[in-house]
């Protein structure tokens, strides 16, 4: 199986007539996901790669006839929360944040708003997920040949905080051979709707995962988070993980963020350094160089 | 964007915390109006961006309106940390009778606003953590429900207050957290808070940060209630020559994105990398495999070949670059063939032969192929995604290193 | 510093217009609309090529297909 996604799964696009939108619609139809509605107030009656839109999710869910599974959001920051609060009151129960720039106090509401419903929100600031062959839900990996090129089906479970790297991982993991489970462009922010930690679960719970990936950067307590859970709970699953930034460690680099909004030095603790002994210390093994995962994964099996 | 203490004690003014009658005054004249006005003595306060006023001398007491004068004459012309002061705090000197410490900040693992309370106030709240934890109560609210004072009280009576100070302190944290959470601030501190000799409790120093993605929709607050302008943005980061360049770069057209950064970095091998991770990780392996990166970049969202034609132009231009290195992880929205055409490009319009500056190419995926027809015309050496990521930087600074 | 560049011609991309397409104002609209990157515009003459656009074609073809077949060849010059 797979994790958060069926070949069942239904989502919805809200904010579809934008330009990143349609391409995303349009890899997801090709990728054989089902698209069954989009959204765009004032847009009604307009179709987007054959996709209906609607004024509101609870037409699309209407139109649908029965409950929708997710929505793949991607509206403008300011009206983001509105967006995802709208599809959690219309029953939606997995809903993937593409906006970037998003005031983490929204984020945190939407969150919590979404723990309330007993429904998971990914991202902010991510490409979305993909379980290989079975269903791409948001632009992660890009158009469906490349993310077919890049994603085989196999037995590793994928988690990152960079969108470009989780498809960088998992095309290492495909050309060695073990595959990907399922891969979750987690998101760069500070606070996201879904950590390492919080999803791990899923993967523990899903029969083809036989060993998580992870990509990190300093800034934030996701990694540490993390490793209290690896400590906390016997998963049987081996973890290994790559952490970028560790030129960020420079004192002169301290208060300047690379890459993401969440990754920057503000401390001791959130270093590229430190997380990488915390994460040691829960017996997650560290590696240096991407193509050093594929080997150590499969010494993490094999034990 | 962080506040000075006059705008910051305004923000719980505002909210119903008690402060002292304070005046911002930014000549010596205003400072012994001040001064009079307050009657007594005072406390002449550097308004500055930066820690470690009282220690540089930024901080002076005074017992006359013309001692203030004096005093303000002085610390208006004193740099603190490379920081010029705003202007001056002329505060009344409190009769304190015990320090506290109220904070909000945000806790990344709950997901929710963290109010902290301790009885030792005055000092650093982390360094109370570490060595007192009993005297530093902590408590979550909810982003959805109110914030009740009990919440509020609980945290204060964890850390063994009680009494009227207990029934002080309360409203006084209730609210620091409602105005946490509705001006969007990552950090909400007042320390001390101070307990009168009277009785009374005042917010006598107050730091206060707002996160720069809110301060658009708190333009009422930020424009009206504190008149800030719009253009004062508090960044104390001053870019280089290359940082403004690339910027410049940047805004001059709306297809994709690029950023450069270069403090710090003073290598010879010029990085065009692209997008947050691949960045992170690509510095990470030149660094890690002996080379000497001479910038820092990220590229995404597909810009125009201009674009990364300016961009790879900046990087060959800069002081001590020999060649640059193109490099990313697999992109699937970026083009591989327009970024190749940019940094071609850039090499030809500075009379460069590309197989010569440009010490490797490595990005995979979208028209690749395109890509790599591009590159084999002019020679120059092309990787794809079966070459890592730490390979093709190593390859660069054997190459970059071979040369000098 | 190569011919190319100096000259102010592009590096990449040629654009080859038939002489009827070169001479159809309606046409000329037309391309000015469909192409993404600008590299036309339209005159009372006909339809003319923005050299200093020329690089950013993005090979979408949509001019190739709104002109009548053969009209218009996007020529890659690095072979």
């Amino acid at each position: 199986m797979s994790v958060l996604l069926t070949p069942e799964t239904t989502f919805i696009v809200q904010g579809i007539t934008g330009r990143e939108a349609v391409n995303l619609t349009r890899e997801c139809l090709d990728y054989g996901s089902r698209v069954v509605g989009g959204v765009t107030p004032g847009r009604k009656g307009r179709e987007v790669h054959g996709v209906p839109v609607f004024d509101t999710v609870g037409q699309a869910v209407e139109h649908h006839g029965s409950q929708i599974d997710g929505s793949v959001v991607t509206v403008p920051p300011a009206f983001t929360k509105d967006a995802v609060i709208e599809a959690l009151d219309n029953g939606i129960k997995l809903v993937v944040i593409v906006t970037e720039r998003i005031p983490r106090g929204d984020v945190a509401e939407m969150v919590e708003y979404a723990d309330r419903q007993g429904a998971r929100i990914i991202g902010p600031n991510c490409l979305g997920l993909i379980a290989p062959g079975i269903c791409k839900m948001g632009g992660i990996g890009g158009p469906a040949k490349d993310a077919e090129k890049a994603y085989e089906p196999g037995v590793v479970g994928v988690m990152s905080r960079s969108g470009g790297m989780t498809t960088e991982i998992s095309s290492t993991l495909t050309a060695a051979g073990l595959g990907v489970s399922t891969a979750i462009s987690i998101g760069g922010d500070a606070i996201i709707g879904s950590t390492y930690a919080e999803l791990m679960p899923f993967f523990e719970a899903d029969e083809q995962t036989e060993a998580i990936v992870i990509y990190s950067e300093p800034g934030g307590r996701m990694e540490a988070q993390l490793a209290e859970w690896v400590r906390e709970n016997d998963s049987r699953l081996p973890i290994v993980a790559f952490m970028a930034g560790k030129f960020m460690d420079d004192e002169e680099m301290q208060g300047m963020s690379f890459g993401h909004a969440g990754t920057i030095v503000e401390g001791k603790e959130d270093s590229a350094t430190e997380k990488i002994a915390r994460l040691e210390e829960a017996g997650i093994r560290v590696v240096e160089r991407i193509d050093e995962i594929p080997e150590a994964v499969r010494e993490g099996v094999s034990k | 964007m962080r506040f000075f203490e006059f705008e910051a004690r305004r923000i719980v003014e505002q909210a119903g915390i008690p402060v002292t009658s304070y005046g911002f005054c930014t000549t010596p004249d205003e400072a012994r109006e001040a001064a009079a006005e307050i009657g007594g003595p005072t406390v002449v306060k550097s308004q500055v961006l930066t820690g470690g006023r009282m220690k540089a001398g930024g901080v002076k007491f005074a017992d006359t309106p013309d001692e203030a004068a004096a005093h303000a004459e002085e610390i208006l012309k004193l740099e603190i940390n490379g920081h010029m002061p705003r202007g001056v705090l002329v505060d009344p000197k409190a009769e304190v009778k015990q320090e506290y410490y109220a904070g909000v900040v945000w806790d990344g693992t709950a997901k929710k606003p963290l109010m902290l309370f301790s009885d030792m106030g005055g000092i650093d709240i982390e360094q109370v953590a570490e060595e007192h934890p009993d005297h530093v109560g902590r408590g979550h609210i909810s982003n959805l429900d109110p914030v009740f004072d009990f919440q509020a009280k609980e945290v204060i009576a964890a850390t063994g207050v009680t009494g009227s100070q207990l029934n002080r302190a309360t409203p006084i944290l209730a609210r620091l957290a409602e105005l946490f959470r509705d001006g969007d601030m990552l950090l909400a501190e007042i320390n001390p808070l101070a307990e009168l000799t009277d009785g009374r409790f005042v917010a006598l120093d107050a730091h206060m940060e707002m996160e720069d993605e809110a301060t658009g929709r708190q333009a009422e607050l930020l424009r009206e209630k504190l008149g800030i302008a719009e253009d004062d943005t508090r960044d104390t980061y001053v870019p280089s020559e290359f940082e403004r360049r690339v910027k410049a770069i940047d805004a001059a057209d709306h297809r994709g994105v690029i950023q450069g950064k270069d403090h710090n970095f003073d290598g010879n091998l010029g990085l065009v990398i692209g997008a947050g991770g691949g960045s992170l990780t690509l510095t990470d392996a030149v660094r890690s495999q002996g080379g000497k990166p001479a910038n820092y970049s990220e590229i995404g969202g597909n810009p125009s070949v201009a674009k990364a034609c300016g961009l790879a132009k900046e990087v060959l231009q800069k002081d001590g670059v020999e060649k640059i290195a193109v490099m990313m992880s697999i992109v699937s929205n970026t083009r591989v063939d327009i970024v190749a055409r940019g940094v071609i490009k850039a090499c030809l319009e500075l009379g460069r032969d590309p197989s010569e500056a440009i010490a490797v190419f490595r990005i995979p995926g979208a028209w690749e192929d395109e890509g790599a027809r591009i590159l084999d015309h002019y020679g120059v050496e092309y990787y794809d995604r079966s070459v890592s990521l730490w390979d093709a930087a190593g390859r660069a600074v054997e190459k970059v290193q071979g040369a000098s | 510093m190569s011919d190319a560049a100096s000259a102010g011609d592009s590096i990449f991309i040629e654009i080859e217009m038939s002489d009827a397409v070169a001479s159809d104002p309606e046409l000329a609209t037309k391309l000015q609309e469909v192409c993404p990157v600008s590299i036309f515009k339209a005159t009372d003459s006909g339809p003319e090529i923005v050299v200093s656009q020329l690089d950013e074609c993005v090979l979408c073809e949509l001019c190739v297909e709104a002109a009548p077949q053969g009209g218009i060849e996007i020529i890659k010059k690095y072979g």
